[in-house]
């Protein structure tokens, strides 16, 4: 990983078209502010993990499991939708 | 075509049913091109298929026949990388993490798959900030009512 020192309101180029900024330091929490093409999707790590651990799972259903579901009696039954 | 599905076998798709996801779903980036299938006669319950690999499917629902609150707030970018010119050409599906038993079911709110119909693209948005979280019980829970009060 390359490693680089920023201060205040310095920032970083990345490419032609990203710039990432520090905005605002306040102790241990940094603001960071980015500038991306519209197509470059940005998300806190953690989130995206999540939501990548999320998908992993979801994907895991197993065939006997969605059988069960569709042979059973309708879960919602009684319920006002 | 023919595609085949991990949860219905084999099925005839016509290929303006296929959706494109540019930039692939979370875990799943490299897999671009899904078709979705309706599963049950009136379940509402969809697959959400992969075309190029059989067992990447996700079962989705219309989030909003299960919680009547839920609001998603389209990003920007997310509206011009779908191309999106009118709201009544997008739809929206939550995916299921699906448990047994069923109850325990939940439905991933934070990361709603968006489709255009009108030009069949599709992204899976992550909602930053929105206060959804990827696993919220899909039951109402009613309490352990049927269990008590005989």
């Amino acid at each position: 990983m390359l490693v680089l020192t920023r201060k205040l309101k310095e920032s970083i180029q990345i490419g032609d078209d990203i710039e990432i900024k520090i905005v605002a330091i306040d102790g241990d929490q940094i603001k960071i502010g980015i500038d991306a093409p519209k197509h470059v999707d940005i998300h806190r790590k953690e989130v995206y993990l999540a939501i990548q651990e999320e998908n992993s799972e979801a994907a895991n259903t197993t065939v006997d499991a969605l059988q069960q579901l569709l042979q059973g009696s309708d879960p919602f039954k009684g319920q006002n939708r | 075509m023919k595609v085949q599905s991990k949860y219905l076998g084999e099925v005839e798709v016509s290929d303006d049913r296929i959706i494109h996801f540019e930039s692939g779903l979370p875990a799943f980036e490299d897999k671009k091109q899904f078709v979705i299938l309706p599963f049950g006669d009136e379940a509402p319950f969809f697959i959400l298929q992969s075309i190029d690999e059989v067992e990447i499917a996700f079962v989705i629902v219309n989030p909003f026949d299960f919680f009547n609150e839920y609001q998603v707030k389209l990003p920007d970018s997310t509206i011009e990388m779908l191309e999106i010119e009118k709201e009544e050409d997008v739809a929206i599906f939550a995916m299921l993490t699906v448990q047994e038993p069923f109850a325990n079911t939940t439905a991933n709110l934070q990361a709603p798959v968006v489709i255009n119909a009108k030009k069949q693209k599709g992204k899976q948005v992550v909602l930053s900030d929105s206060g959804y979280k990827t696993k919220h019980q899909l039951m109402p829970v009613t309490a352990s009512s049927s269990q008590e009060g005989r």
